[in-house]
């Protein structure tokens, strides 16, 4: 269970963040206009989640429990910043593209939740691997939507061009990229065209019978970084629900 | 006068937080399944990121624009949310009661919404004075009800509709989510 490379397995495929658990979702849709800039922003956020995992996982035994969020947070937003001043100085292209959204890997919930989930239990190497894991699974899948976008809205992938494009000027032929795909409202469509395929998959599991996540716990699945893969989960708004029914 | 139209319109409509700017996903997502729910979240998130953006343009136009520390603003605008949200809950449970059995339950969740930090650190970066930036928070705010309150009765018409297995659940909500974004596009040529 503890194994760096069953850790990094686990990280990129089996509970891959984006695809598997649905987290992080505002930079996968906002920044995947192009795949280099999904890269970009898969890094940042690998390095951000390694290095704070490791540090809170080292801190595990210091951090009581009633102030654990807040110290969590403060940790993140430091290495945050970090990442933000290299960014600036050596890759000032990614930084100006990526804008806003680096300082925001602070509220991704992806680091949140390994904290809470995983660094704060475990020890420092498995901790390490697993925000390793994690972060090149998520840089995997955005970087994956970003190529699909840039190619579908521009015809290119990473800048080189795939397909040829039709130039109205020189008189070629050739294809006519759909430029909706790489602004905003394209973002929701192929994020949900990708959802709908998971889904497929998924259901084909079901009907074949085999094993899907079943986790056997009762705490609510508000927050339960398995809730999409689970076949417990009820509804997004449980939490909400049964706070209303106390009140 | 021409400013402050600019950015209220601007913040609301046509540079949406959810629909261009992808800011607040998880809440837009998760709670829009009915409109009351989706108002009741509305209604925290425009408190609330009022609340945020003023107290945040205050501490970077005293303390960390005068002592030259501007680039510590991501880790204390985060904190600064995070306690704002906590004071605003044990304020209106001991005070406002009927506020807080409105807004209550969604105030926990809205730490975690990113678009209240995305909007205290554009309005540093931007160089917002108070009020702007105030404005800036409370129509970014709108925005994001207008979203999750146009999403929910989305959601609700669609619930009984008959469409294809594989896109129940989040994969419908993101393509309705695509073309409200491309009936929001419509609006960008106001300012």
């Amino acid at each position: 269970m503890n194994k760096p490379l069953e850790r990094l397995y686990n990280g990129i495929i089996k509970e891959n963040p984006t695809f598997v658990l649905m987290l992080g979702m505002c930079p996968t849709l906002a920044v995947t206009t192009s795949a280099i800039n999904g890269i970009g922003m898969g890094l940042s956020t690998t390095v951000v989640l390694a290095l704070s995992n490791l540090l809170i996982s080292i801190l595990r035994k210091v951090i009581t429990d009633r102030i654990r969020v807040p110290s969590f947070i403060v940790v993140v937003a430091s290495f945050v910043t970090m990442v933000q001043f290299l960014l600036q100085a050596y890759v000032p292209a990614i930084y100006s593209a990526l804008g806003i959204y680096i300082p925001l890997i602070v509220v991704n919930c992806i680091i949140l939740g390994r904290a809470e989930s995983y660094a704060s239990k475990n020890p420092p190497i498995p901790s390490l691997f697993d925000g390793i894991g994690m972060g090149l699974g998520f840089t995997c899948s955005i970087t994956i939507i970003g190529a699909v976008r840039e190619l579908i809205g521009s015809g290119t992938v990473f800048g080189f061009n795939i397909i040829p494009i039709k130039d109205v000027a020189a008189g070629t032929h050739g294809y006519i990229p759909i430029s909706i795909i790489v602004l905003a409202p394209g973002a929701f469509f192929v994020l949900g065209i990708i959802m709908a395929i998971i889904n497929r998959v998924k259901l084909n599991n079901i009907k074949k019978g085999r094993k899907v996540y079943e986790a056997n716990c009762k705490e609510s699945c508000f927050g339960c970084p398995h809730s999409n893969i689970c076949l417990n989960s009820a509804s997004e708004t449980k939490v909400i629900n049964s706070n209303k029914a106390n009140e | 006068m021409k400013t402050v139209l600019v950015v209220t319109l601007g913040a609301a409509i046509v540079n949406n937080v959810v629909l261009s700017q992808f800011l607040g996903l998880c809440p837009f997502l998760g709670v829009s399944k009915k409109i009351k729910t989706a108002a009741g979240m509305g209604g925290a998130v425009i408190f609330v990121m009022t609340l945020a953006s003023l107290v945040c343009s205050i501490i970077d136009k005293f303390i960390l624009k005068p002592a030259n520390l501007e680039y510590l603003n991501t880790i204390v605008f985060i904190l600064v949310i995070a306690a704002l949200v906590q004071f605003v809950e044990m304020f209106l449970k001991k005070n406002v009661k009927s506020l807080y059995n409105a807004l209550g339950v969604y105030l926990p969740l809205i730490t975690t919404n990113c678009a209240v930090l995305g909007i205290a650190i554009k309005n540093a970066q931007t160089g917002y004075n108070i009020l702007l930036s105030t404005l800036n928070g409370t129509f970014t705010a709108a925005g994001f009800a207008i979203a999750i309150i146009i999403m929910a009765g989305i959601r609700e018409k669609i619930e009984y509709n008959d469409y294809p297995e594989s896109f129940k659940g989040q994969a419908s909500v993101l393509i309705a989510a695509g073309l409200m974004a491309i009936a929001f596009f419509g609006f960008s040529g106001l300012i």
